[in-house]
């Protein structure tokens, strides 16, 4: 890798989860006060697959998440301001108080849609790389998934058909080991999922899943070949979800995963992992201090803004029922 | 201009109308199992993707919930996706796609995405279909906001109807039944929308009003002719539109006629026409001079063998036998097995229909 430009990379990938960061902890902070009165599944540990990801599409390119939907919303450029409020139940919100959390869109920034049932994007993401197919567009769609995810038959049927058409569908599967308090090896057998994905004729390319510059390269190289016209893309990432399954705090205390993986995963933190490499760096200590302050700033304005947004209207809702 | 029409099968009206569909927008994709094979859906797709080529006509893989998502995708992508399925029952596989994403899609981010998607559907019935090939699952689709279901009885309001479906941005489910294949109408050769919110008054009556679904309408307006000669007048509606209910016309009819029948291709319970009838109640209590009658199929799955299945289905001497005996009217039962016994086997539409489905 070319040094220079390397920085540069590391420094953006950096802002992007450090801002991810600090704003799911600020909703963290703030949950208690019963004003975010939504579920919210917050990504933090699982930022660097969001940013490294989201670093090698373009505007255009869009992307579907799930639940857990607020790093790739935000990686992909999506509007802060407009989804704090959405968590607020407010006017202003990317659904305008519709969806809350767990329903996240910003089509300006090309992130078209998160919903919670699990499994339910990834055959929108194929149909809409189909759709660009078919339009002479050239665009790659990125469906989030996670390991729970591979468990629904709609991902092999969405596989199947985006296989036997040669789509531009990147799947990444965020392997985190857990859905909600239930371990992979309880769920699925002794294989890897990345192995399913091979046997359906995608190309699988792997990456560690908190080391954002890795994420990146990898993503970088899938883009790349789906703009070729090459087969679907299947990533695996190996991640670790910090907090809770679904709201603010951790849950380390309930016993469902042993203290020391809990440990180890957290000792990878995929902030921390480049704040090293720029510390290393001539400025590198000056851009982490900018951005905390720069990132700070911005948060606390988007979280005013989204407090003083307007009350949504009932009368509205009939009206967005049919076009 | 004088507008041409012909007599064409309702299967060919609605080859017509996706025909006619496909030429004036490219952005319309036709999508199903069996769209392009030698059969083309009983003739329903034959020749398209000859016509419009491999890229906007195809056959699918077996799997329905995948492929729902998928075309729910294309559709907010910028096309006009037509899914096809050779039987509702199918559809019991893409329910989460269909209630969950393709009904709340617009809803959910407040307005900023359609989904224009048309899910063709087809109702079997006799020929043994059995349990799994010829329920009527109307009232299931019509429970879910955000979706629009419609069951034209006449060729002209297939192709009209599904003109308006594909020109629609909103998910239409469009519930064709296998036994209106075959009837043949008076059909105009331009394209043509029909109202996917309106029902139609099919016969005015003095006597009672009788609201149809799909094949039911064939039926009843069979009895209303043999009725009318025993001096019952039956004011026959044919829905068209089950989501939503055009409620309108069905409670002026009840307004004039004082009675309410609802004749349903579906299971009694929970189905559509208990749906109008506690709509009218509702909105037109007074109305009603006595209470209302449901005809409806028996709560038990289709049986398939042809000895079972013969009293499964109310045909039009069922249906006139209960109207008669509703409407209190003194009339000998061999009067109407004289107008509406049915010469032909139970389990076919027409003498010629030798099976498979």
């Amino acid at each position: 890798m070319n040094k220079a430009l390397s920085t540069s990379r590391i420094k953006s990938l950096y802002r992007v989860m450090l801002r991810i960061r600090r704003v799911e902890e600020s909703i963290a902070e703030r949950y208690a006060a019963q004003e975010m009165r939504c579920p919210v599944h917050l990504s933090i540990g699982q930022e660097a697959i969001a940013a490294g990801v989201c670093a090698a599409l373009t505007q255009q390119d869009g992307v579907f998440s799930g639940h857990r939907a607020h790093a790739h919303y935000l990686a992909k450029g999506g509007d802060l301001t407009a989804m704090l409020a959405e968590i607020y139940g407010k006017a202003e919100g990317c659904c305008k108080g519709i969806g809350g959390s767990m329903h996240m869109i910003d089509l300006a920034a090309g992130f078209l849609g998160a919903v919670p049932i699990v499994g339910a994007t990834v055959p929108l993401a194929v149909g809409a790389a189909w759709a660009a197919r078919l339009r002479g567009e050239n665009k790659v769609i990125t469906v989030f998934l996670g390991d729970g995810t591979f468990e629904e038959g709609v991902v092999y049927e969405s596989i199947n058909f985006a296989v036997l058409h040669r789509l531009p569908v990147l799947f990444v599967c965020e392997n985190n080991l857990y859905a909600c308090y239930t371990r992979l090896s309880t769920r699925q057998p002794e294989r890897p999922i990345h192995g399913v994905a091979a046997a359906c004729g995608c190309n699988v390319m792997l990456a560690d899943g908190n080391d954002a510059l890795a994420v990146y390269d990898v993503a970088s190289r899938a883009v790349a070949d789906l703009r070729s016209g090459n087969q679907p893309v299947f990533l695996e990432c190996a991640t670790y979800r910090w907090r809770e399954h679904c709201g603010p705090n951790n849950d380390d205390d309930l016993g469902y995963r042993p203290a020391a993986e809990v440990a180890k995963w957290q000792a990878f933190c995929p902030i921390n992992q480049l704040a090293t490499l720029l510390n290393a760096r001539p400025e590198g200590q000056d851009f982490i201090t900018h951005s905390e302050q720069e990132i700070s700033k911005e948060i606390n304005d988007a979280f005013t803004a989204a407090l003083a947004g307007s009350i949504p209207q009932q009368a509205d809702l009939p009206g967005y029922l049919y076009a | 201009m004088l507008e041409t029409t012909r007599q064409i099968t309702q299967a060919e009206a609605i080859r017509e109308a996706l025909e006619q569909a496909m030429d004036e927008d490219e952005r319309v994709i036709l999508i199903g199992e069996g769209v392009p094979d030698p059969k083309g859906v009983f003739g329903t797709t034959s020749g398209l993707q000859e016509r419009f080529g491999t890229a906007r006509v195809f056959d699918m893989p077996l799997a329905e919930n995948g492929m729902t998502g998928i075309c729910i995708g294309a559709a907010i992508s910028g096309l006009r996706p037509v899914m096809v399925h050779q039987r509702i029952d199918f559809t019991l596989l893409c329910m989460d796609q269909l209630i969950n994403n393709a009904a709340k899609w617009r809803y959910m981010f407040a307005g900023q995405v359609n989904v224009p998607l048309v899910i063709r559907v087809i109702v079997g019935r006799g020929w043994g279909q059995g349990p799994q090939h010829a329920q009527s699952l109307q009232a299931l689709f019509a429970h879910v906001p955000g979706l629009k279901v419609v069951m034209p009885s006449s060729g002209y309001d297939a192709k009209g109807m599904l003109l308006a479906a594909i020109r629609d941005d909103n998910p239409v489910i469009f519930i064709e039944h296998r036994w209106l294949h075959g009837i043949t109408d008076e059909v105009p050769t331009l394209p043509y929308t029909v109202a996917l919110n309106k029902a139609m008054l099919r016969r005015p009556g003095k006597d009672a009003t009788v609201v149809a679904f799909s094949f039911m309408v064939i039926e009843t307006l069979l009895v209303a002719k043999a009725l009318v000669d025993l001096g019952i007048d039956l004011e026959v509606i044919d829905a068209r539109a089950v989501r939503p209910l055009d409620m309108t016309t069905i409670i002026e009819s009840v307004q004039r006629t004082g009675v309410l029948i609802v004749a349903d291709t579906a299971w009694k319970t929970g189905g559509i026409a208990g749906e109008v009838v506690a709509a009218v109640a509702e909105a037109a209590f007074n109305s009603l001079r006595q209470p209302p009658l449901r005809i409806a199929l028996p709560d038990l799955p289709a049986p398939t063998s042809h000895h079972l299945s013969k009293d499964y289905y109310p045909d039009a001497l069922h249906l006139a036998r209960a109207i008669v005996s509703h409407l209190n009217v003194a009339v000998a039962d061999i009067e109407l097995v004289n107008r509406l016994h049915r010469s032909t086997p139970h389990d076919v539409p027409q003498r010629e229909f030798c099976g498979p489905f």
